[in-house]
């Protein structure tokens, strides 16, 4: 069982960072829309706050490091141009993409929209963490700027999952692979 | 004091509302400028060459770094002149929002492909 750089990459960059985002973001969502609704019965804690609070950083984290790591590392190989006389563009994902009418859209809708999109949850939510942690359990006295911050995150948790859609598609059809060929684990005979 | 009109003063608070709403604005006028900026560098060449920050990213290392300095210099300086004021909320709200959507519009190729 083995696995190229390249693919790992696109996996830590898809599933490892931008999935877990999509799922930390839903569970932010609700809590700041439920917990910290001006109307809702039980008190804020300074344990829910704490951990509140590390759980909007952990997601800045992770928006940063997919929309970082997609751009600088995955992208380059994406986007790489091939020989004039390459035969085979099975390493050029964008070129194989393009090459076919009935796959070309991946690429000219799929991966246009899909690499700037992604780029609205990195902003969205770092801005929301800053407020969160700036107001703290006081945001329950400013409903407007509250539901605004929620506004953004539902935009943010929108905008990975179209990128993590495209994503998905994008290397179904024209997977990013090549580079150094990791071996995982030693087949048995049956 | 007499609260800013479309202030959300239904509660006296300690911290006004000034710093959330320079982070609002902030945020949607970063998003519609990466929308934009992505617009331009897809639709003139010349941008399109100045956006190259990186040239294994080509045109996006320009277009996103560009916008985020933008975005928090923006914040920066919103901050700075907001964050002892009680500001006129609703109406950065609203503004902070449909920049944020128009910027989401804009990243849709069919969409951008119109300017």
């Amino acid at each position: 069982m083995e696995i190229t750089v390249r693919a790992l990459w696109t996996l830590v960059h898809g599933m490892a960072f931008g999935g877990l985002y999509l799922l930390a973001c839903s569970g932010a969502v609700v809590e700041l829309g439920r917990r910290y609704a001006p109307a809702a019965a039980s008190p804020i804690t300074a344990r829910d706050e704490t951990f509140l609070r590390v759980y909007f950083i952990a997601m800045t984290v992770l928006a940063w490091l997919t929309v970082l790591s997609g751009a600088y590392i995955v992208y380059p190989w994406y986007r790489a141009l091939p020989p004039a006389a390459a035969a085979h563009l099975a390493n050029y994902p964008q070129r194989l993409l393009l090459s076919n009418p009935a796959t070309a859209a991946w690429h000219s809708l799929g991966m246009e929209w899909k690499e700037h999109v992604a780029w609205l949850t990195p902003i969205s939510i770092t801005m929301a963490t800053v407020v969160f942690l700036r107001y703290k359990r006081e945001i329950k006295n400013h409903p407007l700027l509250r539901n605004a911050v929620l506004c953004f995150v539902v935009v943010s948790f929108l905008a990975a999952a179209l990128a993590g859609f495209f994503g998905a598609e994008i290397d179904d059809h024209a997977p990013v692979r090549g580079g150094a060929i990791l071996h995982l684990m030693q087949g048995g005979h049956s | 004091m007499i609260p800013h009109p479309g202030t959300d003063s239904k509660s006296p608070t300690a911290l006004p509302n000034g710093p959330g709403a320079a982070a609002l604005l902030a945020a949607g006028i970063g998003a519609f400028l990466l929308a934009a900026l992505a617009v331009a560098a897809d639709h003139l060449p010349a941008i399109s060459r100045l956006m190259i920050f990186y040239r294994p990213t080509g045109p996006l290392s320009g277009v996103t770094s560009s916008a985020i300095l933008v975005w928090l210099a923006v914040w920066a300086v919103l901050d700075a002149r907001w964050k002892r004021r009680t500001v006129a909320l609703r109406t950065i709200a609203v503004t902070a929002l449909a920049l944020l959507a128009l910027g989401l519009v804009l990243t849709f190729p069919p969409l951008g492909d119109l300017f």
